[in-house]
This record gives structure tokens, sequence and C-alpha cells, in this order.
């Protein structure tokens, strides 16, 4: 049992099965996450950020989604192999998420106060319910919101507030794992800044570790030690963030997404965004998935994957820096 | 107010009492007011009929006094048969309402399980549920109550079947839309996510958002299955006869309709009031029960 990895997960592949076609949603994913750390997973719209966290929870729509193969080790035990009933008692407990959309996350017609007692109640079902109240009281007053505001209902607070009393469900167990769905996706960028700050000064206190899902580079920057880049449905790029940040060598899709971001120290008259679309998903390039789009594209990457080049913590997947990549990027770069 | 660090102070913070707060909601619409206390007068009335006028007066028949007009002595005049139609109004009342209410809260118990049952697990179970529901209404309402209580033979517990029967499929449906569109929710999801589990899911997070529509969907169903259970007397499937019932007072009375038009008034205005004050209660339980609305 590996006891420094919280989490690992090893060529994860999910599809979304329908009758008329079969989404290739992630494709030997490899992630590994230290106890304590924190991870960017960072993608644009689609990549399968959200399908890797509902498969570590093994919450998959049932009738669509199917895990095909691979292996997630949360803390040393296989999630894939565990009934309903062991989950149940992980989900919440051990590790908790946050969605995305405070205003839908939480039921209208239940006070905060009565949803965070649930979370509670639930996995510790043998705790009084003053202690559940106090617990309750307390978990408010960490995110910030004065615990007299738990007899209120969603609807009395404002979207920060709500993903504040989110976050408080979610860490009301103190979990071990923490899977940050674009949590300030849905919140204007003053809150963000306070929401953001709220999570890692909690997720420094309780020492937990945490999934941060996003498209924001910035947030990455701010709160991540470790980033992992996707793409569909696999991880390009991953590495510590100063990798990521400050390394020369990048996977182009990594370049691109710089590339498509304001940088206060160059004037730049026009942003360059990447060309194209991701791949449509059901239909795969039989090679690197980036391929179709990637300015340094060879032959060989329209063929086959391409394998893991790593430098100490640093790992992309792309040919351009394999002895395979070398003797044709002369050719493919103009 | 102290802030002290374990949050002690916060048990002071009591959630008011549901009851009391859902009172405190209710009390503020006029119109349900006016429905509780005339659906008070009305139950209240029929609940002590046997002290205001003896069973006996409803079925005894004294032909000397046929058709008399409302009086001192008979306040809504006589039938046909020279019964008093107040003391039917009362003592009819009671069997109408008690089936009415006892169909009611049964076919919405049962319908209202199954249709969340269906919604929520979805695939075979539902297509179990929903198939044998066409079963039930490939067949018309009336044609299907009539053949239950024929088949049963009439008597109180047989009409509350065959009602119940007739009326728990529109449960199934509604409560069904309404579970398929509320598991959808990201709420659930992330009660899911925090480790519930279905039953508790359906329960403390399903159930809650239903139940507005379920209430006023009963409340406008008691006055629907009222009228029902009027026309099951009226074509004289209800409970057997002497025994007075709203349905089959308006029956009798048709024939009279020139002569003594009394007769029809008042038990329709039985209905009408007693659906109506229903239905004004519905409409008030709906805006109390709903969170958006609490102050």
């Amino acid at each position: 049992m590996n006891t420094a990895n919280i989490l690992e997960i090893k060529d994860l592949k999910v599809i979304y099965k329908t009758d008329l076609e079969v989404v290739e949603a992630i494709n030997g994913l490899n992630l590994t996450l230290g106890k304590g750390k924190t991870l960017g997973l960072v993608g644009e719209t689609g990549a399968g950020k959200t399908t890797t966290a509902l498969s570590i929870l093994k919450l998959l729509p049932s009738v669509t989604g199917k895990i095909l193969n691979g292996s997630i080790l949360f803390d040393g035990e296989e999630i894939l192999k565990m009934d309903e009933k062991k989950m149940q008692a992980i989900r919440g407990n051990r590790i908790s998420m946050v969605f995305q959309d405070p205003m839908t996350s939480l039921n209208p017609v239940l006070t905060v106060g009565d949803q965070i007692a649930e979370a509670i109640q639930l996995h510790n079902p043998e705790m009084s319910k003053e202690d559940v109240q106090k617990k309750v009281a307390s978990s408010l007053e960490l995110v910030g919101i004065p615990s007299w505001r738990s007899v209120e209902y969603p609807h009395q607070f404002s979207g920060g507030m709500k993903q504040r009393v989110v976050i408080a469900i979610a860490l009301a167990c103190e979990p071990e794992l923490l899977i940050a769905d674009e949590p300030t996706t849905a919140l204007d960028v003053t809150i963000q800044a306070q929401v953001l700050s709220m999570i890692r000064d909690l997720r420094d206190r309780f020492n937990t570790s945490m999934i941060m899902i996003t498209h924001d580079l910035g947030i990455v920057a701010q709160t991540c030690d470790d980033v992992a880049v996707m793409y569909a449905g696999t991880i390009i790029e991953s590495g510590t963030a100063e990798d990521i940040f400050l390394n020369k060598d990048h996977h182009p899709y990594t370049v691109g997404l710089f590339n498509s971001i304001p940088n206060l120290d160059v004037k730049t008259d026009r942003l360059s965004p990447i060309e194209g679309l991701m791949p449509d998903p059901t239909d795969l390039p039989k090679g690197c998935a980036f391929s179709p789009r990637c300015p340094h594209a060879m032959e060989i990457c329209h063929q086959k994957r391409p394998p893991v080049y790593t430098n100490n913590t640093h790992n992309i997947a792309c040919f351009l820096f394999l002895p395979e990549g070398k003797q044709g990027n002369k050719g493919g770069e103009e | 107010m102290k802030n002290n660090e374990n949050g002690s102070d916060a048990i002071l913070y009591k959630k008011e009492n549901q009851f009391k707060e859902i009172w405190r909601r209710f009390r503020k619409s006029k119109g349900a007011v006016i429905g509780l206390i005339l659906f008070i007068v009305i139950a209240g009335g029929l609940l002590a009929a046997d002290l205001i006028v003896p069973y006996e007066k409803a079925v005894s028949q004294n032909f000397g006094a046929r058709l008399a007009p409302p009086s001192m002595e008979y306040p809504f005049g006589t039938d046909g048969y020279g019964r008093d139609a107040f003391a039917r109004l009362l003592h009819g009342g009671r069997t109408s309402l008690s089936i009415a209410l006892l169909a009611t809260f049964s076919s919405a118990i049962i319908g209202s399980s199954l249709g969340a049952i269906a919604g929520f697990f979805g695939g075979k179970v539902d297509n179990l549920i929903m198939r044998s529901l066409d079963i039930f209404m490939s067949v018309p309402d009336i044609l299907f109550t009539m053949a239950v209580v024929y088949a049963l033979g009439p008597s109180f517990t047989n009409l509350l079947i065959a009602l119940t029967l007739a009326y728990f499929t529109n449960y199934v449906r509604l409560v069904r839309s309404q579970v398929l569109n509320l598991a959808e929710q990201d709420y659930v999801e992330a009660a899911r996510a925090g480790g519930a589990k279905n039953a508790r899911i359906i329960i403390s997070h399903i159930i809650p958002n239903a139940i507005g529509v379920i209430i006023v969907n009963t409340t406008l169903n008691v006055a629907k299955i009222i009228l029902y259970e009027s026309t099951l007397s009226f074509l004289g499937l209800g409970m057997p006869p002497p025994h007075p019932e709203w349905g089959l007072m308006l029956a009798e009375a048709r024939e009279f309709m020139r002569t003594a038009p009394w007769l029809m008034f008042f038990p329709s205005a039985a209905i009408v009031f007693t659906a109506a004050s229903i239905n004004l209660i519905g409409d008030g339980m709906r805006d109390a029960l709903d969170p958006h609305l609490k102050s």
C-alpha cells in the first residue's frame, strides 16, 4: 500500500454509450495525487474533467456511463471494486465534492442548517442532535457565515454565500480528498477571489488533499501544487506548478492555452487562440488527439499515440520531445 | 449576541416550529382562512349530525308531508317520500365526505409512492409500473368504477376501493413527471456525492420538493371525488338505499326540479361549498409550503 498518495488513477477509460453513439470521454488517464497536495485539473469544456471527478466517486450516470478499464486507488484501496454500500460510506465522508453551480446544488426547500446537518448525520449516525447542531454552527462559522443564518433557506443567500454553504457541507465531515469542480465559475470575480482564498485556508487547516477542476490558469497558479492539463480525455502534460508555469518545454496545447490568455508583461493587440475545435469524442483521431490542431504536427503524430516524455516531475505526452519525433521535426516545423 | 468559539450559542437559533410557521403563513391568505372556516363548519356539522337531527329522520317516510317547502319543522323541505332533506343532507354528507377524503388520501399515497418509484428508478421498474397503469387508464373511469362496484357489490369499503383505483393513476403520472425532473437536479447529485442512499434522497430531497404539487392536486381531487362519488350514487351505484347521499339526493330531486327546486339547491350547494372550501385550503397550503414566499 502506497500511503504517500491519496489517489492513484491508472489507465482509466470511460465511455458514455447511447443507442446512437459511443462517446469516448476518458482515454487512458493516469493521475496521482499526494497526500495534502492540491492538483489543478485544467482543460477546455468537454475535455473530461468532470467525468474524471464523477468516476472517482463512482457517480457516472448509471444508464450511459461505463468505466471500461483502469484502476482508481484511493488511499491504497481500489474504488472500482467497491460495492455501493462502501461507496456511500466514502462519499461525503472521505471524499467530498463541490459542484460548479451553487444556485442549483442546494435543495431549495430545506434550510441550509438542515442540509449541513444531513451531511453530518449521514456519516455520524450516533451523534446527538445537540452535537450535530454545534457542528453545523461551527461549520458555518468556518466558511464565514454567522451561525444564526442556519435557519434560513438557500434563496436568502447570495451566490457567493451559497457556494460557501456548499463548501461547508463538503467539509462538514473533514474529508481526506476534496474535489472542487469549477467552484468559482458561477461567481463574479471579487467573490471568486474570496471563495478561493477561503478554500485555500481551509485546505491548509485540515490538511485536505484537493483536486481543483478549472479552466482558469490563474486559479491554478494561485492554489495548486501540481497541475495536469487534460485534452480529449487524456492528460497531455502534468507536473508541479513550477514545471507548468516556468519550464520551457511544453505540450503544444499548453502553449496554446497560455497564448490565449492575456499577459500583463507583453503588449499584444490580439490574443492568439488555438485554431480549430476539440475533436469529436465519438470519433477521435487515431494518433495524438491534438494532432489535427497542432502547429507542430508530424507524420507520426497522426499515426501513433505519443508516449510520455518525463523530465523529473514534468511529464509531456508529445513526440516533439521524444527521439521518434526529433528526426521528423524539421519537416513538420516550417 | 456573544460569539464563542465552539458555536454553542447557535443552539439558541432553533428553527421555528414547522407547523407554527406554516400556520403563520397560511393565516395570511384570506381565501384560505375563509376556506378553512367553511370546512370546519361543514365538517363540524356533519360530525355532530346525530346531535342535530337523529338518523331516523333521514330515512323515515312521511307521506303526509311530501315535497314540503322549507319551514321551521323542515329547514330544507322534504323530498318525494316526505323525508327531512336537512337530516338527509347532514347524514348523507358524512358518507360522501368521508368516502371522498379517504379515497383521496389512499389514492394519493398509493399513486405518489408508485410515481416516485417509477420516476426515481426509471428503466425496467418505470416501464413495469407505467405499462400496468396503461391497463387501468385504457378503461374509461366511470365504466371502470361501475365495473368494480358492480363486481364487489355496493358498500362503503367497495366504493372506497373503486374510487381509489380510478384516481390513483393521476398521482402516478403527476408525481412521476415531478420526480423525473427533480431527480436530475444538482442538489440530488450533490446529496449522492455526499453519500446519501436512495431512500434518503427520496424522503429528504425529492418528496419535500414535490409535496406542494401533491397537496394542491390532492385538495383539487377531494372536490372531484365528491362529485364523482355523487355521480356514482346518482347512477344508483352508491351506498344502498335508503341511506342518504348527496349525489343520490340530487338524482332523486331531478324529478321535482320544477315543483320543488330547493331539493336540488341544498345538496348542490353543499357539494359546491365543500369543494370550494377544500380548494381554498389547498391554495393556501401551497403558498404556505413554498419556501420562496417565506418572509
